[in-house]
């Protein structure tokens, strides 16, 4: 099966964010870039579809030269090989989907793995817009993807308010991975050291004759609204008679 | 601006409170800039549906029976609401942000190629133009959109909008005409969470646990202090993923937002992805042996203690304080 892998590049997500002065973004001098956490389950489902069912494992993403870094951090996980679309950081969720779906036409994938969410903008759209443009079924929040026999279907479980639920989808599709498909793999040091060399094909978003002007537009960032924690009790007691006389919530 | 859309959800024909908050957001838009706020309830046999939503105040609700409808897809429901957009002309179309309209939203947006704002929790008017508001990196930032095109397309954080009411008087239903295309997709079955509590977003308490817990029959003692407060119960991704509770207890930047008047966590560390999901809490307690936990920044009361002596003391102290 030919699978095509959609990644982004996102702040490591462990480190607090901090906000430019002048709201224009946030200060990314130190913090590290990594594979979006969702785009490493959708890889490492991937790779095990693979193991399985022989075929390619291709990761593809839009964004500027510098993601070549987590595409070689995908690549190192096992993926046979890469596409870089080029493009500047301020594509918004139609767009990318627009030039994914290019891409997936190119390559004419018969599988298309994302992530169900970047955790950098916390859009959760790609995949299903993705879906939508190609025409194609789609499934998020995946938490079990299972082949029927002839491999033209699968049943897909999803993680969705009020518990699971399975749907079955005709390949193509797009699937978007939630945290419980399951555990990514470490890039081995063999792995690591193969991926320098595995073909990473740089395409000029311009030369896919996709409009991408943005839609949605972020025009600046401000913080949240700071909570006044710390406070703290000694014990049960205090706790509860706190709760009861001056929170006033029991 | 033109009409306003809201899309009901429902689960198998129960209304889904969440879509209050859409609504709220939806009236948000149309008092800024004018329109009217109509709702959409597809389904089978939907008919209560349809006359909860005619006592929310909105303009008229909209009726989309079918066979086809009678289990949630996104294919057949991205179609179709992009089916009544079309036909009446919407300017706007609202769904709640829960994993149904995180599901169909993007795809309508692509269908109709409509810009889509996630989550948001606000919304201002900036001279002639519309700012919306929504939080990114885990709730660290609320950044301030631009919506480009037409129809807008936007998702609601529940927590952020205040409810509409509900049982106000009743505004016509009428029937609208859908066709459903389920585009190679098709439902094969649901694994629905028992629970006698309160809904995780719609609770007044939440007692949360995390890897603290260290065993799922552990979760017994929070169930008996969820109990005594008449709370719903939730968890940290790590109880989730060590299969000690069901994935939709689990509150965080990719679970449940949650804002209840009352949130405690018992052994949850406080990492930024669970606090992204539970800090407008009203009042938030935690109970953690570390004291240097995360957590304790957002508490307004920090226990430094074993969770396995201090939640049955406070058990044993609620159950006083009733028969008090
Ligand atoms: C992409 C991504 C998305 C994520 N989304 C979410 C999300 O939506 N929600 C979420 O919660 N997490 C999410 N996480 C995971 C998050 O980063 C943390 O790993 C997780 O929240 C930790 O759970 P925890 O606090 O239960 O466990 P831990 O961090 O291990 O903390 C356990 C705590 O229990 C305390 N403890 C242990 N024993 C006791 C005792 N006897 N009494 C009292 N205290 C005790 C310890 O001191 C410790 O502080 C996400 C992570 C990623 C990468
Ligand atoms: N610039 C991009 N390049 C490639 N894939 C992307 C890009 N942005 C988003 N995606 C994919 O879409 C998923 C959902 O992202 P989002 O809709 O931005 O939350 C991600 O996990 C990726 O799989």
């Amino acid at each position: 099966m030919k699978i095509l892998v959609a990644i982004k590049p996102v702040p490591n997500p462990d480190e607090k964010v901090k906000i430019k002065g002048d709201g224009s973004g946030i200060v990314l001098d130190n913090i590290k870039m990594v594979v979006n956490p969702f785009c490493e389950i959708a890889v490492e489902e991937a790779l095990r579809i693979r193991e399985k069912l022989t075929g390619e494992v291709v990761v593809v993403t839009v964004g500027p030269k510098e993601s070549e870094q987590q595409v070689r951090s995908a690549l190192a996980m096992g993926a046979d090989r890469a596409v870089l679309v080029e493009a500047g950081t301020d594509l918004d969720s139609l767009a990318v989907a627009k030039v994914l779906a290019k891409v997936v036409a190119d390559e004419k994938a018969e599988l298309v793995l994302m992530g169900k969410q970047s955790v950098d903008d916390d859009n959760n759209q790609v995949g299903q817009i993705l879906a939508a443009v190609l025409g194609w079924p789609q499934a998020s929040f995946a938490s079990k993807i299972e082949f029927a026999a002839d491999n033209k279907k699968a049943n897909v479980t999803r993680e969705v308010d009020g518990g699971l639920e399975t749907i079955e989808v005709a390949l193509p599709a797009v699937v978007t991975a939630d945290l419980r498909l399951n555990e990514p793999r470490y890039a081995s040091l063999p792995g690591i050291m193969k991926a320098k060399k595995k073909e990473m094909k740089v395409v000029p978003v311009a030369s896919l004759g996709v409009d991408t002007t943005p839609r949605v537009k972020v025009l600046s960032l401000a913080p949240p609204p700071l909570r006044a924690g710390g406070g703290r009790v000694a014990d049960v007691a205090e706790l509860m008679s706190k709760l009861k006389s001056e929170a006033k919530v029991l | 601006m033109a009409d306003i859309l809201v899309v009901v959800e429902h689960q198998d024909g129960v209304f889904k409170k969440n879509t209050l908050s859409a609504v709220s957001a939806a009236k948000a838009l149309a008092g800024l800039f004018g329109g009217e706020v109509d709702a959409l309830v597809l389904g089978d046999g939907v008919a209560a549906v349809a006359d909860v939503m005619a006592g929310t105040g909105v303009r008229k609700v909209l009726l989309g029976e079918g066979a086809a409808f009678a289990k949630y897809l996104a294919a057949t429901y991205a179609g179709a609401v992009a089916q009544v957009v079309k036909a009446k002309g919407y300017g706007a179309v609202f769904a709640p942000a829960s994993t149904f309209g995180k599901d169909f939203m993007p795809r309508l947006s692509g269908l109709l190629d409509a810009p889509l704002a996630s989550d948001i929790v606000g919304l201002e008017k900036d001279g002639d133009a519309l700012r919306v508001k929504r939080p990114m990196y885990a709730g660290n930032a609320i950044g301030t959109v631009e919506l480009v095109g037409s129809p807008l397309l936007f998702t609601v954080r529940q927590t952020a909008f205040n409810p509409a009411a509900m049982g106000g008087e009743k505004t016509p239903v009428e029937k609208a005409t859908v066709t459903a295309e389920a585009g190679g997709t098709a439902f094969v079955s649901r694994q629905e969470t028992k629970s006698e509590r309160p809904e995780l977003t719609e609770a007044r308490v939440i007692v949360s646990a995390g890897r603290g817990i260290k065993a799922q029959e552990n979760f017994k003692l929070v169930e008996e202090l969820a109990d005594q407060l008449n709370a719903a119960i939730g968890a940290s991704r790590a109880a989730v993923d060590a299969g000690w509770a069901p994935n939709d207890w689990q509150v965080g930047q990719t679970g449940k937002i949650v804002a209840p008047v009352l949130y405690i966590a018992l052994g949850i560390s406080g990492a930024i992805q669970h606090l992204a999901g539970m800090k407008d809490s009203k009042v938030i307690v935690a109970i953690n042996k570390d004291e240097e936990a995360p957590i304790f920044q957002v508490a307004d009361y920090g226990l430094v203690a074993d969770l396995f002596k201090a939640v049955p003391e406070m058990i044993a102290e609620l159950k006083k304080l009733k028969s008090a």
